[in-house]
């Protein structure tokens, strides 16, 4: 049942070097860079995002996500959800507005994977970037390389898979839309969806906790992920693996490393969820295939590869 | 790509670019040549070697972690989660963010998955 989170608003991602990764993430992704902070966070957004940034990079001495934020739909929900994330047991963190710049307040909490998430209702709308909102054009002339459309999801790594399952869907108001299921019965997978997409965020099992897998980024079309395949190799950037297909969410993809090591994805078209859809059931024997639908094996990087 | 920065404890031999090193993987007993400049793993995989396990190639992941045994090499960034202070006095480093100013003989043991995990750490400490 849906509780007022709407979207994946923003992620901040820690890097070891702050020019590497503004250069990675801008010239060769095609995000914008719309601002920086004086602790030296450079703010990012995809130019289809109406909201004023997604991404944020932070540098640091070890790479990984920080924290990823859902946007509600008012400051009500956020207040009502916090409540409820009490309830449930998870540790609370306010974070006051503006401590990320054009920022309302935060809700930081911690999930049973050990990660740190946040729910906030308001941040400055400067539009879709280059178009904005009144007879718009398809799209903005000068966007670089990949030229990302929106900032889509994050894949992490943790325990308590059942636990963040139980948050999310529950007090969160997501839907599971893909699992992994071990011959034991064990869910060691969870895809879950708070909107139509095949998922806003995932989950694989890890005995670590809150380890970081990938930020992924859409785009529109199969060209233009082989498009984004021929920029990786220009760019002599580390690539994990593909052009390829996903057997879970069948989206079409490639990953690649950003220059502090962490795993960022680009990926087109894929399936949709509704609430009233039973999720969609993988076998674990069938792993390589769920991953990498034409390989069907799975790398050793996929499983052990994190930040 | 690889720039290297001046490692803390080891002083810049003044090797011009472009000379070849020789570097080679105690282990498998495997050896290859290293351009001045080039990190140490990009060079293994140039040749089609594997005898040190290739992750993200950026400093991050901590999978290609090996010991320098004799010669010296300057530094890129690397996690401190991977290599703490006390790692790199010991000259345990990443393969991918090493850069031979000398031939080096280096050794990557297999690492036990379970050694990962026990450097446990949270990312909720001082993310602002
Ligand atoms: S391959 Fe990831 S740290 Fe070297
Ligand atoms: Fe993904």
């Amino acid at each position: 049942m849906k509780k007022g989170v709407m979207r994946p608003g923003h992620v901040q991602i820690r890097v070891l070097d702050m020019d590497e990764a503004v250069k990675h993430y801008s010239d060769l992704l095609g995000l914008i860079e719309m601002d920086r902070d004086d602790q030296g966070r450079v703010y990012l957004k995809a130019w289809t995002e109406v909201d004023k940034f997604s991404v944020v990079l932070r540098e640091a001495d070890e790479p990984g996500m920080d924290f990823m934020a859902f946007k509600c739909l008012s400051e009500e929900v956020v207040d009502q959800l916090r409540g409820e994330l009490a309830a449930f047991g998870c540790e609370i963190e306010d974070v006051p507005e503006g401590e990320l710049k054009d920022c309302g307040r935060r809700v930081r909490f911690i999930a049973p994977t050990g990660h740190a998430f946040e729910i906030f209702a308001t941040k400055k709308q400067t539009g879709k970037w280059g178009v904005g909102n009144h007879n718009p054009e398809a799209w903005p002339r000068g966007l670089e390389g990949m030229k990302a459309t929106r900032f889509d999801h994050c894949l992490l790594y943790g325990p308590n898979l059942d636990e963040t399952l139980n948050l999310f869907r529950d007090v969160l108001g997501f839907d599971l839309a893909e699992q992994v299921i071990a011959p034991d019965g064990k869910r060691v997978a969870q895809f879950l969806t708070v909107s139509t997409k095949a998922h806003d965020i995932a989950f694989i099992h890890h005995e670590e906790p809150g380890k970081f897998h990938h930020a992924s980024f859409f785009l529109e079309t199969w060209q233009d992920v082989l498009k984004a395949a021929d920029l990786l190799s220009m760019t002599d950037t580390s690539i994990d693996i593909g052009p390829t297909r996903h057997g879970l969410t069948h989206g079409q993809t490639i990953y690649f490393f950003d220059p502090s090591g962490n795993r960022n994805e680009v990926f087109a078209g894929g399936d949709y969820h509704y609430p009233d859809h039973e999720p969609v059931t993988w076998d674990a024997e069938e792993l390589g295939k769920a991953i990498f639908y034409h390989d069907r094996a799975l790398n050793e990087r996929f499983l052990s590869v994190l930040t | 790509m690889d720039s290297a920065l001046p490692c803390l404890k080891k002083s810049d031999g003044g090797r011009p670019m472009g000379e070849f090193l020789q570097v080679t993987e105690q282990c498998s007993g495997q050896s290859f040549r290293c351009k001045s400049g080039q990190s140490v793993l990009k060079a293994m995989e140039q040749q089609g070697l594997k005898c040190v396990p290739v992750g993200c190639r950026g400093g991050g992941c901590g999978f290609c972690k090996v010991t320098v045994l004799s010669g010296q090499y300057s530094c890129g960034k690397m996690s401190r989660m991977h290599v703490p202070p006390e790692a790199l006095a010991q000259d345990q480093v990443l393969a991918c963010r090493i850069y031979p100013l000398t031939d080096l003989i280096i050794e990557c043991r297999p690492q036990q998955p379970a050694a990962r995990h026990t450097n446990e750490h949270t990312t909720t400490k001082a993310m602002r």
